[in-house]
C-alpha cells in the first residue's frame, strides 16, 4: 500500500505505538503517515483508541512502544507544540470569561497576536458572541469557540477529536468547510469520529480503529473496492410486466413492480446490460453502491479478513 | 516567559474577580478584623498599649487560622479542577511548561490574598488608629503582619497546588486541603501541647519545642509577629514561650515552605496525565 511513510513531507508519521493501560494494550501497534494539506478520517467505536491515540500525538501520555514524530519533533515537546494544534472531544471552557478573552489567553501562550483573535472568531460565527461569557454558550458555540483557538497560528498539524459530535447538521457542513480551507493552506488535518457520515467520507483517506487496532486505511473507493459488499440494483418494471422481470432476473421481487438485485462490483455492468435487454419491459433502474455505514460496520465488525 | 505567565495570571486574576472570590475574601477578612479590633479592645489600660498594638496581636491569631483556610480554598481546586474539566489538556497543548502554569496561578492568587489581606488589617488598622491612637511602633508591627501574612499565604498555596496534583478529583482535592489546614491550624499545635504536659520541663521543653514550634509555618507566622516585637508580645501573652529561639529559624521556615512545597508542587505536576 501507499501509506508507506517513506516521503519527506511527512507531518505526522506513527510507527507502531503500543499504548498499555494496566495489562490491557489499548493501542496496538498503529503505524499511521499524514502528509502537508491531507485530511485524515480517524474512525471507531468509544473505546476504540482514538483519543489515546490523539493524546500520545499530542504528547499527553506516554508511549508504551513504537515512535511518534512531529514534523521530526518528539510529541509534546516546545517544537511540536507551537505547530500543532488540537481540539478537545469535549471543550470546557472557563464560565467567567467571555469568548474573546479565552482566545485571547491562548493567543498569549501560543506567541500569536491577540488582534488575531476577533478575525477568528468572525470565521467561526461568533464574532456577536465574542464578548459574552463562555458560560452563556450553546454546546456548539463552544465547539465554535474550540475551533477558533485551532485556526490559531496556522498549525501545521490538526488534530480535531470528534469535533462534530455536538453540531446540527449546517454547522458540520460549515466546520468540514473549514478543514477544508485549513488542508488548502497546507495543514495536515486529522479527524475522528464515531461514525462514518457524508462528510467524513470527503477526507481524503479513512482510517478505521478497532478494539485499538488499525483495520482499514485507504481512500473511500479503495475501502469499497475491497469491502466488496454487493450493489444493489433496483428495477421498476413496466405495468404488467413484474412477472417477467423477476423471472428472467431472478432477485428478491418487492411489490407489484419492484425487484431487487444484488451483486459485486465487477459482475455489476453484466447485470445492467441484461436489464436493458429486457427493452420496455423495464420502466427505471437505480443502482445503489453499499452505503457509508455498511462499509463502516464491515471494517468496524471485523469481517475484514485480516 | 513573562508573557505566558502573565497570560495565565491576568486570566486567572479576572476569573478571581468574576467569581467574587477576590470580594469574598477581602471583606472576610475586613470583617473579622474590624470585629477582632474592638471586641479586643479592653486589655489597653492594664498593658499600657495602644489599641493599634492589641488589635495587630488579636489579627496575628486571626491570620493563623483565616490565611492558611483562604490560600487552601484558592488553590485546591488549581489543578485537579482544570484536569477535571479538560481545560489542562488544552492548555499543555500549547508551548506553556507546567512551572509556567504554576507561577502564574501562583501570581494571581498571590494578587486576590495581598488584596485581602491589605485591605482588611489596613481598614481595621485605620479604624483602631483613629479610635484608640497608635505609634511608630505599631504600625511598623501592622506592616509587618500585612507582608508576612502574605507569606504564609504562600506557602499554603503552593501546598494546595501539591495536593490539587497529587489528588485524583477536585472533590478529593478539597478534602485533602481541609485535612491538612486541620493539621497545620489545630493538631499540630495539640500535639505539641500534649508533648509539653508530658515531658514537664525537660529537654524536649526546652531544646525541641522551640525548633518544632517554628517548623511549622502557621506558627512560624505566630511567633515572628507576636515576639517580634516587644509591645506586641507583651499584649499576646506569648512572650515566654518561645525565648531561646533564634529568629532565623523563623525566617527559614517562613521563607522555606513557600519555595520547597512550591517545588514538590512543581514534581507532583509533572506526574499528571491531563
Amino acid at each position: 500500500m501507499a501509506a508507506a511513510a517513506e516521503s519527506k513531507g511527512d507531518m505526522l508519521d506513527v510507527r507502531n505505538v503500543v499504548k498499555r493501560q494496566g495489562t490491557r494494550e489499548t493501542v496496538k501497534d498503529v503505524s499511521l503517515s499524514l502528509r502537508a494539506g491531507e485530511r485524515l478520517a480517524l474512525l471507531g467505536h468509544n473505546g476504540a483508541g482514538k483519543t489515546t491515540l490523539i493524546r500520545m500525538i499530542l504528547g499527553l501520555t506516554r508511549i508504551d512502544g513504537g515512535s511518534i514524530s512531529v514534523f521530526g519533533n518528539r510529541p509534546g515537546d516546545g517544537k511540536a507544540r507551537r505547530i500543532t494544534s488540537y481540539l478537545p472531544e469535549s471543550v470546557v471552557f472557563h464560565k467567567s470569561l467571555s469568548g474573546l478573552e479565552q482566545l485571547a489567553l491562548f493567543a498569549r501562550l501560543a506567541g500569536q497576536p491577540v488582534d488575531e483573535c476577533m478575525p477568528l472568531l468572525e470565521r467561526v460565527g461568533l464574532s456577536d458572541a465574542a464578548h459574552r461569557r463562555v458560560g452563556t454558550y450553546s454546546k456548539g458555540m463552544r465547539q465554535r469557540l474550540g475551533l477558533a483557538q485551532v485556526l490559531l497560528g496556522r498549525p501545521r498539524l490538526a488534530l480535531l477529536d470528534e469535533p462534530t459530535s455536538g453540531l446540527d447538521p449546517i454547522s458540520r457542513h460549515d466546520f468540514y468547510g473549514i478543514v477544508d480551507d485549513m488542508a488548502a493552506q497546507g495543514t495536515a488535518v486529522l479527524v475522528s469520529s464515531h461514525a462514518l457520515t457524508e462528510l467524513e467520507a470527503r477526507t481524503d483517506r479513512i482510517a478505521i480503529l478497532r478494539a485499538g487496532r488499525l483495520v482499514a486505511m485507504d481512500s473511500l473507493e479503495n475501502l469499497r473496492r475491497r469491502a466488496g459488499l454487493p450493489i444493489q440494483i433496483r428495477v421498476k418494471a413496466a405495468e404488467g410486466h413484474a412477472a417477467e422481470v423477476a423471472g428472467s432476473l431472478g432477485g428478491n421481487r418487492m411489490n407489484g413492480c419492484r425487484v431487487e438485485l444484488s451483486c459485486l462490483a465487477d459482475q455489476k455492468m453484466a447485470r445492467l446490460k441484461a436489464i436493458t435487454a429486457l427493452g420496455d419491459a423495464v420502466a427505471d433502474v437505480d443502482v445503489v453502491p453499499p452505503s457509508l455505514e455498511d462499509l463502516y460496520r464491515y471494517y468496524a465488525a471485523g469481517e475484514a479478513g485480516s | 516567559m513573562m508573557r505566558r505567565i502573565f497570560a495565565i495570571a491576568g486570566a486567572e486574576l479576572r476569573i478571581a474577580l468574576r467569581n467574587r472570590w477576590i470580594l469574598i475574601a477581602t471583606s472576610l477578612m475586613v470583617l473579622f478584623s474590624l470585629a477582632l479590633t474592638f471586641s479586643g479592645s479592653a486589655p489597653t489600660g492594664a498593658l499600657g498599649v495602644d489599641l493599634l498594638t492589641v488589635s495587630v496581636a488579636s489579627m496575628t491569631t486571626l491570620s493563623v487560622y483565616l490565611v492558611p483556610l483562604l490560600a487552601l480554598l484558592m488553590s485546591f481546586d488549581a489543578i485537579a479542577g482544570e484536569v477535571e474539566r479538560g481545560a489542562l489538556a488544552l492548555v499543555l497543548t500549547y508551548p506553556v511548561s507546567r512551572g509556567e502554569l504554576l507561577v502564574g496561578k501562583l501570581v494571581s492568587h498571590l494578587v486576590v490574598l495581598s488584596l485581602a489581606v491589605f485591605l482588611g488589617f489596613g481598614i481595621a488598622g485605620l479604624a483602631a488608629w483613629l479610635a484608640g491612637g497608635a505609634s511608630g511602633e505599631s504600625l511598623a508591627a501592622l506592616l509587618r503582619l500585612c507582608w508576612s501574612a502574605v507569606v504564609l499565604g504562600a506557602s499554603f498555596l503552593a501546598i494546595g497546588y501539591a495536593l490539587s496534583s497529587v489528588a485524583r478529583s477536585s472533590s478529593a482535592a478539597a478534602g485533602l486541603a481541609i485535612g491538612v489546614w486541620i493539621l497545620f491550624v489545630v493538631l499540630y499545635d495539640l500535639g505539641l501541647l500534649g508533648a509539653l504536659v508530658y515531658d514537664g520541663g525537660g529537654f524536649f521543653t526546652r531544646k525541641l519545642f522551640p525548633l518544632l514550634l517554628a517548623a511549622n509555618p502557621a506558627d512560624a507566622f505566630r511567633i515572628f509577629n507576636l515576639s517580634g516585637a516587644g509591645k506586641v508580645a507583651l499584649a499576646s501573652g506569648l512572650a515566654g514561650a518561645t525565648t531561646g529561639l533564634p529568629t532565623w529559624a523563623v525566617l527559614i521556615s517562613m521563607f522555606g515552605w513557600p519555595l520547597a512545597v512550591l517545588a514538590l508542587a512543581r514534581l507532583a505536576l509533572k506526574r499528571v496525565e491531563p
